[in-house]
């Protein structure tokens, strides 16, 4: 699919010219022109309101987008604050070459933080159990480095339609001193006056995406040809199918007693950590082919990643603790 | 899946198709209420179902989930309550967004809770809602709830409201019953002035109109839930006045300076002229900036970064259409609807939140609470969590407005708790409280200025040989007091009297030095406000001490008579 084709959605890149007299006198905004503007609105109103706002990387399609915006957002200025990668030290290598070569392409300063007094003590997500991993590695790093440099506003990827109990979630979602999430006490936002007054030590989580879908941000990224990890991509990759799971060989993950590697075509769907991320068997190697596999699908994204599926409700159960 | 439906197949959805459908695939934004047992969440379940926006694994959790409240093999509500506590309840218990797309429109859903306590949830989804689903219980028909959420659909300005007859199913699919609910709702709509009415028979449960129209009501020829929404207009009556309220300055190096913001309204291009609120400056529109290039001219809805040929605007400022300018007032009538457990405090300064531009407020006045379930209105000193009223509103600084009424973004406002920092109340503006001219033409009450100084005009007339006023007058100001020195022998009386008489109406403290004799008309306009000493024997700083002490006493028991 050419990006010419797209013409049909009233979207264009680059000039935004349109033919005249196509939407009407009434100009109206298509619903990706209309999405991407609320988000440029939200990451404005936040760095306009904020004394110091960075913003979560994590490299993936999401994090593609929300950098896009806001390139454009502070244009022709570049982007004021920082992207910060909470670095597990399991992610695929090519998530971590993509995140050093793009960020030093668009200018934008990149923090890195791991939590090393875990990583030293040899946490691994097979030794402590998925969830136990994540509330180290990531949860309890991110909050970490969010107190270390003082941030009182982070920026997430986060869309409310990739899980249940994110479809409640704020566009400016409060979190008190230890980084918590209360979902029986959030404030109420009304219009776009979006509240982000909060006492010393406790901050914000601003989610420019919360009214996307994983369609919107590929049509997107189709769209606006923005860059993405090639993991995304189908092609023979050298995994272990374990059980359900596809996964590839490096970083963490190794073969148990019998198994054996094969060719396998696949993908990834979302990224994550290379022994909790599993892929997807796909001949999509195109962005529009992502596009046409994605309309296809019957499976929610968030499938192929291990770590939802410890219990109903975990993701709530991780948001509660500070987990984005 | 179910068998999908023709009309939605959302498979479909990306294949180019030039010459068809090219201009309502937009967004719309609509909120659904309905009480706990009108099958809300089941129908937005179907929606979601019968338009293929749910996955297949999200259906397997729901299947194999150990709660199942309905009759069928699926739980379409379980699809829609997210959190553990509401899933131990069996309610949903805030404001959930969903989202789902066919071929003409990506929608997103508010769904909002229709139990009592909840008005709050249910404002916050309507404040950013196009159209309303209202669910009325067919077996049980109108309901003071539907009344409570009609009527807030038509106070957060909501055009369209499509009142759902649900479980048609439960009364044999009766045209009868629907024709006689359809009436009354009707009648409701007209009573609040609702712009645009479909009332439709559904049963969520069976899907019936809501994607397929199903067997069962062939007397029923109105579109579907579905295709309704899929039609239903969002151009008309936007302001075509441009409103530009600025977010922030972009300021990448010393030549650039540029204003971004969102489009509110109207359009503007490059050459244009604009007006700059406060400072009501002219300024003519250099450039329309932006990642994709420099622009011609934005419309309504657009991000942009506007560059001028001034350059004294910063975040909160507004440029607006030279015509038609916003109303500039520090006073104002809102609805205001109540959002915390804590009441409104008629003592306190709250901040109040209007476009970028935050304000400290005080809401002076209640006009009334409306009564939710008759719709009737009640005196009353105060707002508690989920009360609806219409208040007014006076602010520290000027804000710029339209009406809610005419300009959503312009007219709306949240009011913060300082200390807290809580959201605690919504509101939406109706006009300007605007005092008529005085007579010399001014817009500033003797109230306002009282209010600003902090004390009542009034004389202190110091007779004698005009020794020390001068020092009186310093002491009186570096106490805080409006002063200003008068020497009353420098004037004849007629000239006197005048001079007084206007700053009376200033608000000031005169420091009247001399022997005149003061007019009635003079002690009557400063309401007896009058202090007469003699200098003459006392020694400076005693006489100064006094009339401090006096001037307090005086100011803190008329504060005491205006509070009782």
């Amino acid at each position: 699919m050419s990006l010419t084709q797209y013409d049909s959605l009233q979207f264009q890149s680059g000039t935004r010219s349109r033919a005249p007299g196509l939407l009407g006198d009434n100009f109206q905004l298509d619903h990706l022109k209309m999405l991407e503007a609320e988000s440029i609105f939200i990451l404005r109103e936040a760095v306009a309101e904020f004394a110091r706002p960075v913003m979560l990387y994590s490299i993936g399609k999401d994090s593609s987008v929300m950098l896009r915006l806001a390139q454009k957002a502070f244009h022709p200025g570049k982007i004021p604050f920082p992207l910060l990668h909470i670095d597990t030290s399991y992610k695929f290598s090519e998530m971590i070459e993509f995140r050093d070569n793009y960020a030093r392409e668009i200018g934008a300063e990149l923090l890195v933080h791991k939590n090393r007094e875990a990583l030293d003590e040899g946490a691994n997500p097979y030794r402590l159990g998925t969830q136990k991993c994540c509330g180290l590695l990531k949860t309890k790093s991110l909050l970490d480095a969010l107190a270390k440099g003082d941030f009182d506003a982070a920026f997430g990827g986060a869309r409310r339609d990739e899980e249940k109990s994110r479809a409640k979630e704020r566009v400016y979602s409060f979190r008190d001193r230890s980084g918590q999430w209360d979902p029986k006490n959030q404030r109420p936002e009304l219009w776009k006056l979006y509240n982000g007054r909060h006492h010393k030590g406790e901050s914000i989580r601003v989610f420019p995406l919360s009214n996307w879908s994983e369609l919107d941000v590929w049509l997107y990224i189709a769209i606006e040809n923005i860059p993405i990890v090639p993991l995304y991509f189908a092609k023979e990759r050298e995994a272990v199918v374990r059980g359900e799971s596809i996964l590839l060989l490096q970083n963490g993950v190794s073969l148990l007693p019998a198994e054996t590697t094969e060719l396998v075509k696949c993908r990834m769907r979302s990224l994550g950590c290379a022994p909790c991320t599993g892929a997807i068997r796909s001949h999509a190697d195109t962005v529009p082919k992502i596009i046409e596999e994605l309309i296809s699908f019957r499976r929610s994204e968030r499938e192929n990643r291990v770590i939802d599926h410890d219990e109903e409700g975990s993701m709530e159960l991780k948001k509660r603790e500070g987990y984005f | 899946m179910a068998t999908a439906n023709q009309n939605v197949t959302f498979g479909e959805f990306p294949v180019p198709a030039p010459q068809s459908s090219p201009v309502t695939r937009k967004l719309l934004r609509f909120t659904t209420a309905g009480s706990v047992d009108d099958g809300k969440s089941t129908l937005i379940g179907r929606l979601l179902y019968d338009s293929q926006a749910i996955y297949e694994d999200q259906l397997t959790s729901v299947r194999n989930s150990r709660i199942n409240r309905s009759s069928g093999p699926i739980d379409f509500s379980l699809l829609t309550d997210g959190l553990r506590a509401e899933r131990e309840q069996g309610i949903t218990i805030d404001v959930a967004y969903r989202y789902f797309s066919t071929p003409r429109r990506k929608f997103i859903i508010a769904d909002t809770p229709g139990h009592e306590q909840y008005t709050r949830n249910m404002v916050t989804g309507a404040s950013t809602a196009d159209a309303a689903i209202v669910l009325i219980d067919a077996t049980k028909g109108v309901l003071p709830q539907t009344r409570r959420h009609s009527y807030i659909s038509s106070l957060l300005g909501i055009r369209a409201v499509i009142a759902a007859v649900n479980k048609m199913d439960l009364v044999g699919y009766s045209e009868q019953v629907f024709r006689a609910i359809a009436t009354d709702v009707e009648v409701l709509s007209e009573k609040l002035g609702i712009q645009q009415l479909y009332v439709i028979p559904i049963s969520a449960l069976e899907g019936d109109n809501i994607v397929r129209r199903g067997g069962q009501m062939p007397w029923f020829t109105g579109p579907t839930l579905l295709h309704y929404l899929e039609e239903l207009d969002l151009n008309a009556e936007d302001s075509e006045t441009f409103r530009f309220p600025v977010q922030c300055v972009i300021r990448p190096d010393a030549q650039f300076r540029g204003f971004a913001g969102q489009v509110e309204s109207g359009s503007i291009s490059v050459g244009d002229s604009v007006t700059v609120l406060p400072s009501k400056v002219r300024a003519t529109v250099r450039s329309l900036e932006s990642f994709d290039g420099p622009r011609e001219q934005v419309s309504t809805g657009e991000p942009i970064t506007v560059t001028l040929d001034k350059v004294d605007v910063s975040r909160g400022d507004l440029l607006s259409g030279d015509e038609h300018l916003p109303t500039v007032s520090q006073r104002f009538l809102a609805n205001l609807v109540w959002m915390n457990e804590d009441a409104l405090d008629r003592e306190k300064l709250y901040l109040l939140k209007h476009t970028t531009r935050t304000v400290r407020a005080r809401v002076t006045d209640i006009k009334h609470r409306v009564e939710i379930h008759s719709l009737s209105h009640s005196p009353t000193q105060t707002l508690k969590l989920n009360d609806i009223g219409v208040a007014e509103l006076s602010t520290t600084l000027p804000i710029f407005f339209d009406s809610y009424a005419s300009n959503r973004a312009m007219g709306s406002f949240v009011l913060v708790d300082p200390i807290t920092n809580a959201t605690v109340a919504a509101g939406m503006i109706q006009s300007t409280v605007e005092e008529g001219p005085s007579e010399r033409g001014g817009r500033v009450t003797t109230e306002e200025r009282t209010a600003r100084h902090g004390h009542r005009p009034a004389v202190v007339h110091i007779q004698g040989s005009s020794r020390i006023a001068d020092r009186v007058e310093r002491a009186l100001f570096d106490d805080g007091w409006h002063a200003y020195l008068i020497k009353g022998d420098d004037y004849n009386e007629e000239q006197l009297t005048t001079l007084l008489g206007l700053l009376q109406t200033t608000g000031a403290v005169v420091v009247l030095s001399g022997s005149a004799t003061l007019a009635p008309q003079t002690r009557a306009a400063f309401e007896e406000a009058v202090f007469t000493f003699n200098e003459d024997g006392v020694p400076d700083s005693e006489l100064s001490a006094e009339i401090l002490r006096t001037l307090r006493l005086w100011r803190s028991s008329a504060e005491k008579f205006n509070h009782e």
